[in-house]
């Protein structure tokens, strides 16, 4: 067991765990941010997704020791004020049924808007490709990832 | 503390209501209110609860329980909107509660998308009575006849003197009130529906896009640990020893032990649980896990193996399940025959959320957080497997993160209970992806060697079946989810049938997967007689609408199930032409495909749009659905499931496929058990024929017809009939 600094969704937290501890694991047993979902523990079905450094990322993937000192948030952590125009969008489109893919799914979603914030639909089809959604709410998360984009573009010119 | 049923979902943040009308209704929640546990609730005379489905506070604050396990299906929302509908209050303004496992609401499952049929009624009633008793409260608060008085959004209203009451300030009146005999409550008229038929969004919606603690494995406890299970690889293997001692040394863990089991298949199956400090604490552990298994069940069960005795037995003569009419004599004197060797292979339901179960064992008994799809048989299985009386066992329904038919299956309850019953704390038992691959009741494969006739006017004649399926450790009868009606179409539609069957004993555990039977017969069927329609020179629709023939109702043999309306029918697929474009000319390398199939009572058409490249690659263009399950309780919900039964499909159709080699299964996450990626789901057009037939369920009828409508059209597409799935197997290169 070691001690471990981390900054998550802002506030900075010391954790104990073994060093190869995924990161997913120290978020949803140690410190209670349950959001972050763990589907495959593989790096290949995308629940995972949170945010390092801005960039999207694999918490299943991520040893607790390679996370000391980067910036991660979480779902938890998106948008703390209320719901950030993703999240509307989601609601707005209903996209979730089961919902247990979404979070990483928005978190994904969230890193492609800050990067461009108007997407092709091609551009969002190859940002999304590793995010599995087993219901098959695809054609929902393409229609809220454009509403989302749409309004954010609506409130960068107003 | 009782994380279930807390209302998580509602307080603390603002709530995304009714998507009724366009509008996007924000109300935020009444943190006090909502925060109390419903318990402390229920016994105060202030309170209006007319029946388990309603309560409604002096504050206003109505709440509605929600009865059946939601597992994505959406009855979390569309169950409560019933009730709502016939009590007339503003459904974005109402709380929903889940509710546990209890004796008072009527069956509690989800499975045979029965959740709308079955309590349709009942739920209505619920409304209409509380309703009926709000208006006595008002008449009796008034000194007026109830005759003179409406209700609107909550409030009851006496037109004449412009007076009205909100259901809060009636509750406490309403509560004094005796409860009337529900058959006897006016039930609305349809024409009188505000929210059936809406768009309403899913009601955990805020919860889940804000990562909300919700599903079962998100369940938190009070000095909680941590378990994973590791059971034999081969079916029905037992423990012969496990390096326990050395596990138990390892970081994290709390304790190892070998848990001897049943021999049920379903039920408590014999491996080695790990408990530690943290899910992972307790997934490392479980890979430094070293068991010596028996495996003497293993010999001679692969696909390979499965495939060979398939073969051979096609070629013999099978148990004869139907015979109408003469077929020989229709093969005799047919214009054209067509012969076929279809296939579909077993599939994994792969739920995103795997399989998993948090419990907790004291007082005599055990207290679950669970996402079973039957509960009710889940503590059943509990009970007797550790003799616990059913009283001693509380269950609490949590969200499960999908569940397609694997959580109709309780072996994570009892998993989760026997490591409880040794250890003194909560304790969350966490499957791995790998364990989930592994070990489910898969579907079961199915082969089919076809015959099929039409004669000189072009019509289909004759249909020869022999279908090779499997027994579970038997050659007798088949294995759960792998028989077949005789009643299955074209039976009782042409009249020289004939259905022979013949069984491969198997070790695999199978089960029912969303539509369970149709999922894979009506591939075969509607690709069949795809072929049959080509064969001889025939538009596949118009083949199709003949085949049906004149609008009636289609009794089953025997009595026994439902009838087949074939005026429902023939509508969905003309519906599903017409919106399609079915006819028009397409560009080379691009085709439609149809395909129609009743399951679980829903009526449903498909049409499919691909293109297929030279090279053989294959894209999905658009697809069409129409579906006839009646009136449409909540319009946005429906069309997710019709949409995600399209998805689903086309996952199960182009990519998925699980095979065994040496009694275990081959495949372990989702690199070789894909799932359809957000660039390859086609544009998807989803319409509903509302009959006035009672409404049916929707959680699975949109589903069969997916793989034929594809298939169908990369014949049309490139002339690669696809008999075999998935097609990802199949060399669609043309030139």
């Amino acid at each position: 067991m070691a001690a471990y600094q981390l900054v998550v969704n802002g506030v900075a937290r010391t954790v104990e765990a073994q060093p190869d501890t995924p990161l997913l694991w120290i978020l949803r047993d140690t410190l209670n941010l349950p959001g972050t979902k763990y589907g495959c523990g593989r790096g290949l079905c995308g629940s995972c997704t949170i945010h390092f450094n801005g960039a999207p990322l694999r918490s299943c993937m991520l040893p607790v020791a390679a996370a000391e000192g980067a910036a991660i948030t979480t779902i938890e952590g998106l948008s703390p004020g209320g719901l950030n125009p993703l999240q509307e969008a989601w609601c707005e489109h209903d996209v979730p049924q089961c919902g247990y893919c979404q979070a990483g799914q928005i978190m994904t979603a969230a890193a492609l808007l800050r990067d461009r914030p108007d997407p092709t639909d091609a551009e969002i089809d190859e940002a999304l490709a590793g995010n599995l959604c087993r219901c098959g709410t695809h054609v929902r998360i393409r229609a809220a990832v454009k509403a989302a984009a749409l309004r954010l573009q609506q409130e960068a010119s107003a | 503390m009782n994380p279930a049923s807390t209302p998580l979902t509602r307080r603390d943040f603002i709530r995304v209501g009714s998507l009724a009308g366009g509008g996007f209704v924000l109300s935020l929640a009444l943190p006090g209110a909502l925060g109390q546990p419903a318990g402390a609730l229920d016994d105060t005379a202030r309170i209006f609860t007319p029946s388990p489905f309603i309560k409604i506070t002096p504050e206003g604050i109505i709440t509605i329980l929600a009865k059946n396990p939601e597992t994505g299906q959406g009855v979390k929302t569309s169950l409560p909107m019933i009730v709502a509908e016939e009590l007339d209050a503003d459904f974005s303004t109402i709380v929903i509660e889940q509710a546990g496992l209890r004796d008072d609401v009527g069956a509690q499952f989800a499975g045979g998308s029965r959740s709308t049929p079955d309590n349709y009624l009942l739920l209505r009633r619920a409304g209409a009575t509380a309703r009926a008793m709000l208006i006595a409260a008002a008449a009796q608060t008034w000194n007026v006849r109830t005759g003179e008085l409406t209700t609107e959004n909550g409030r009851v209203i006496h037109t004449a003197s412009g007076r009205s009451l909100s259901y809060g300030e009636l509750a406490t009146t309403a509560a004094t009130l005796p409860i009337p005999d529900e058959r006897n409550v006016r039930l609305k008229d349809e024409s009188e529906f505000r929210v059936l038929g809406s768009r309403v969004g899913g009601v955990d919606n805020p919860a889940i896009v804000t990562g909300a603690a919700l599903f079962g494995i998100d369940q938190r406890l009070p000095g909680m640990v941590y378990a994973a299970y590791e059971k034999c690889p081969v079916f029905g293997g037992r423990v012969i020893r496990a390096n326990l001692e050395e596990i138990k040394a390892l970081p994290g863990v709390l304790d190892a032990f070998i848990i001897e089991g049943t021999t049920d298949i379903t039920g408590l199956l014999p491996g080695v649980a790990i408990v530690a400090d943290s899910t992972w604490s307790a997934f490392s552990a479980k890979a430094k896990l070293r068991v010596e298994w028996d495996e003497r069940a293993a010999a001679g069960h692969s696909s390979a193996a499965y495939a060979a005795q398939a073969a051979d037995l096609a070629r013999g003569r099978g148990a004869q399940l139907r015979h109408d009419g003469d077929v020989d004599a229709a093969f005799a004197s047919a214009a054209k025959t067509v012969e076929a060797d279809y296939f579909y292979p077993f599939l994994n339901h792969a739920t995103l959320e795997p399989q998993g179960c948090t419990a907790w064992a004291k007082d005599g008994g055990i207290e679950f957080w669970t996402t079973s799809q039957t509960p009710g048989p889940g503590r059943d299985l509990v009970a007797n497997t550790f003799n616990l009386p059913k009283e001693k066992l509380k269950l609490n329904l949590v969200r499960a993160g999908g569940g397609f038919g694997r959580r109709l299956r309780n072996d994570y309850m009892v998993e989760v209970a026997a490591i409880a019953l040794r250890v003194n704390a909560p304790v969350k038992l966490t499957w791995t992806r790998e364990d989930d691959m592994r070990h489910c009741f898969f579907r079961p494969a199915g082969f089919h060697h076809l015959r099929g006739a039409v004669d000189a006017s072009g019509r289909l004649s004759a249909w020869h079946n022999h279908f090779v399926t499997f027994g579970y450790h038997s050659t007798q009868s088949p294995a759960p989810s792998a028989g077949m009606s005789p009643d299955e179409l074209p039976a009782r539609f042409i009249p020289n049938y004939r259905l022979e069957q013949s069984l491969i004993s198997t070790i695999v555990p199978t089960g029912p997967l969303r539509a369970p039977g149709s999922n894979g017969l009506a591939f075969v069927m509607q690709g069949f007689i795809d072929e049959l329609a080509h064969a001889a020179g025939r538009d596949p629709v118009e083949f199709r609408l003949e085949l049906l023939g004149e609008d009636r109702l289609v009794p089953p043999t025997g009595g026994r199930g439902v009838p087949y309306d074939t005026g429902r029918m023939k509508g969905v697929i003309r519906l599903a032409a017409e919106k399609s474009g079915w006819g028009q000319p397409l560009p080379k390398g691009e085709g439609r495909g149809v395909a129609f199939h009743f399951s679980h009572q829903g009526y449903v058409a498909m049409v499919a749009r691909v293109a297929v490249s030279p090279a053989g690659v294959l894209q999905v263009k658009h697809v069409t659905v129409a579906t006839d399950v009646g009136p449409i309780i909540n319009l946005s919900g429906a069309e997710n499931q019709i949409q995600g039964s399209v998805i689903d499909g086309l996952s199960m159709a182009w990519f998925q496929e699980i095979t065994y080699e040496r009694g275990r299964t081959v495949q372990s996450n989702f690199h070789d058990y894909p799932l359809l990626r957000l660039g390859d789901a086609p544009e998807i057009g989803v319409h509903f024929l509302q009959s006035d037939n009672p409404p049916t369920g929707l959680g699975e009828p949109g589903y069969p017809v997916v793989p034929p409508a594809i298939c169908n059209a990369i014949f049309a597409a490139c002339g690669k009939r696809i008999r075999s799935l998935p097609i990802t197997k199949n060399d669609l290169r043309w030139s």
